[in-house]
């Protein structure tokens, strides 16, 4: 198949299950995966971690010019979730309007489908993240 | 290492130049520079660039932009940092000629936006960010400086009107600059209810891009008399990096390679941010002024916007900044957009700015900001006694 879709599916753990690495030596969580410990800088293989996938909003936007292939769900709006591990990724947020959002907002990770791709209609599916269900 | 001086400027008015391709705004910038120089050659040419693959099907424009020029033979190599592309070219120019590599250097930027539709256009910028982790979500240029202007105004407890001071302080430096895109001043209410273009950000917080190009030529110093009268010295040239992603900073709302580049170039030239008489920073949105002038030390962390309300940043006041516009109201042809800044640099140092003029300038700072922040190039230059 060809060389674009072997770049998406090499990353299904990521975007699909949030797996991301804990560092053998300083126990730092690291996602997205790294060949060099962003915390502590060390290189030994580090084993997987998952994560729960639960966060909050960091920041966020409403996207209205989208780029290629976005057009056609603009607008939607993308954040910066806050995990409850540590790091923070970008994602869209889902299942919510955007006058709803708010910083601090608690998440939770679902997967969706992100974009379709190309002539050949390859969809690609991966993390969003919607208001949590049941806030604690 | 040599000493390295400016000893030509030039550069194309910044807009839709529907009738102009790539490789004649580069040879108009650099034909302009070299003329100003008085020279008809050069040892290196350094052409710096993020989008022509993208936007024109063109790769390697070292080469078709000597072959343009007619500088037949010339060692010629593009440079790419995103944003900062132009800074980028001219570091190596710098260090071209400092190492003495290399007598003469040219630097051009060059950027022709509008050779596709926007989509395409939007796709390109993104590049700057992480493919695999960023722009895979759909996320834009604009909507991730919009995350770092919602942060900041949440920690610092701000409105959007904190931020009204840059636009407004730029558009009125556009007014005598023949090259800007927009010499129209503009007004506080005019800020407050601006189209929304990624929300808070509107389209006065953000500067507009078009095409254009700039161009400085570069020799040792010692020999720049040869040439001119009025050559300009290089003080300061540094790079630092920082996450490619912005998700991946421990601290987004601190523009690490902007306080590394500047430490490592006021040290260089001897100076702190008491010295510099005007600074030209990389204003692509109002949000990266403040981050900037935070992070250089002009402004205590979470205050950079107090400059623009107090009227700090104007021609007459303490740090002067974006002097002839800035990339909001001069606008902002990515890749040749530190080529801009480091024109205008030189044409304030020899007091050739106009009704722009900073009275008795002596030192002069630029920062071009590459992505989100992940490459930051800063640049001292002082006037020749
Ligand atoms: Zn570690």
């Amino acid at each position: 198949m060809s060389v674009e879709i072997s770049r998406h599916w090499r990353l299904n753990p990521q975007r699909y299950r949030l797996v991301g690495e804990e560092c053998p030596r300083c126990g730092g969580k690291i996602f997205p995966p790294r060949d060099v410990c962003p915390y502590c800088a060390d290189n030994e293989p580090q084993p997987s971690f998952k994560f729960s996938g639960r966060g909050e909003v960091f920041s966020y936007t409403t996207v209205h010019n989208a780029p290629e292939g976005y057009e056609d769900q603009a607008p939607y709006t993308v954040a910066l979730v806050k995990l409850e591990e540590g790091p923070l990724v970008t994602a869209q947020l889902t299942d919510v309007s955007s006058g709803e959002v708010e910083i601090g907002m608690p998440v939770e990770m679902v997967t969706r489908k992100i974009r379709v791709q190309g002539d050949e209609g390859l969809i690609i599916y991966g993390y969003k993240f919607r208001p949590q269900l049941q806030a604690a | 290492m040599r000493d390295v001086s400016i000893i030509g400027i030039g550069q194309t008015p910044i807009g839709e130049h529907w009738d102009k391709s790539l490789r004649q705004l580069a040879y108009q910038a650099l034909a302009a520079a070299m003329r100003d120089a008085g020279i008809e050659r050069t040892d290196a040419l350094y052409v710096g660039n993020m989008l022509s693959g993208e936007i024109s099907g063109q790769s390697h424009l070292g080469a078709l932009v000597a072959d343009f020029a007619g500088l037949h033979g010339v060692e010629a190599v593009k440079v790419e940092a995103a944003c900062a592309s132009a800074s980028a070219a001219f570091r190596q120019a710098y260090i071209g000629v400092a190492s003495g590599l290399q007598d003469i250097a040219i630097a051009v930027g060059v950027e022709k936006m509008t050779d596709d539709v926007g989509s395409r256009v939007t796709t390109g910028l993104a590049g700057a960010a992480d493919a695999d982790y960023e722009v895979i979500h759909g996320i834009s240029f604009v909507a991730l400086n919009a995350l770092l202007m919602r942060r900041y105004m949440y920690e610092y407890n701000l409105t959007r009107e904190a931020f009204a001071g840059f636009a407004i302080n730029a558009h009125s430096n556009a007014v005598h600059n023949p090259n800007a895109m927009f010499r129209k001043p503009i007004s506080k209410e005019a800020f407050m209810r601006a189209p929304v273009v990624a929300d808070p950000i509107t389209l006065l917080d953000a500067s507009p891009m078009a095409d254009g190009a700039a161009a400085v030529v570069l020799c040792p110093t010692e020999q720049a008399r040869e040439f001119t009268n009025n050559a300009v010295r290089v003080a300061g040239s540094a790079v630092a990096t920082d996450t490619l992603s912005l998700h991946d900073r421990r601290d987004p709302l601190w523009l690490r390679a902007a306080e590394l580049s500047a430490k490592k170039a006021y040290k260089q030239a001897g100076v702190g941010p008491q010295d510099i008489d005007f600074f030209e920073l990389h204003d692509a949105f109002t949000v990266m002024s403040a981050l900037s002038l935070e992070a250089c030390g002009f402004a205590e962390r979470g205050k950079g916007t107090w400059l623009a309300q107090d009227g700090e940043i104007s021609l007459t006041g303490r740090i002067p900044i974006t002097t002839r516009g800035g990339l909001k109201a001069r606008g902002h042809p990515v890749g040749a957009t530190g080529l801009y800044q480091i024109v205008e640099a030189v044409q304030q140092l020899r007091g050739e700015a106009g009704e722009n003029q900073v009275a008795n300038a002596r030192f002069g700072m630029t920062q071009n900001i590459g992505g989100s922040g992940a490459t930051i190039i800063t640049h001292i230059f002082e006037r020749i006694e």
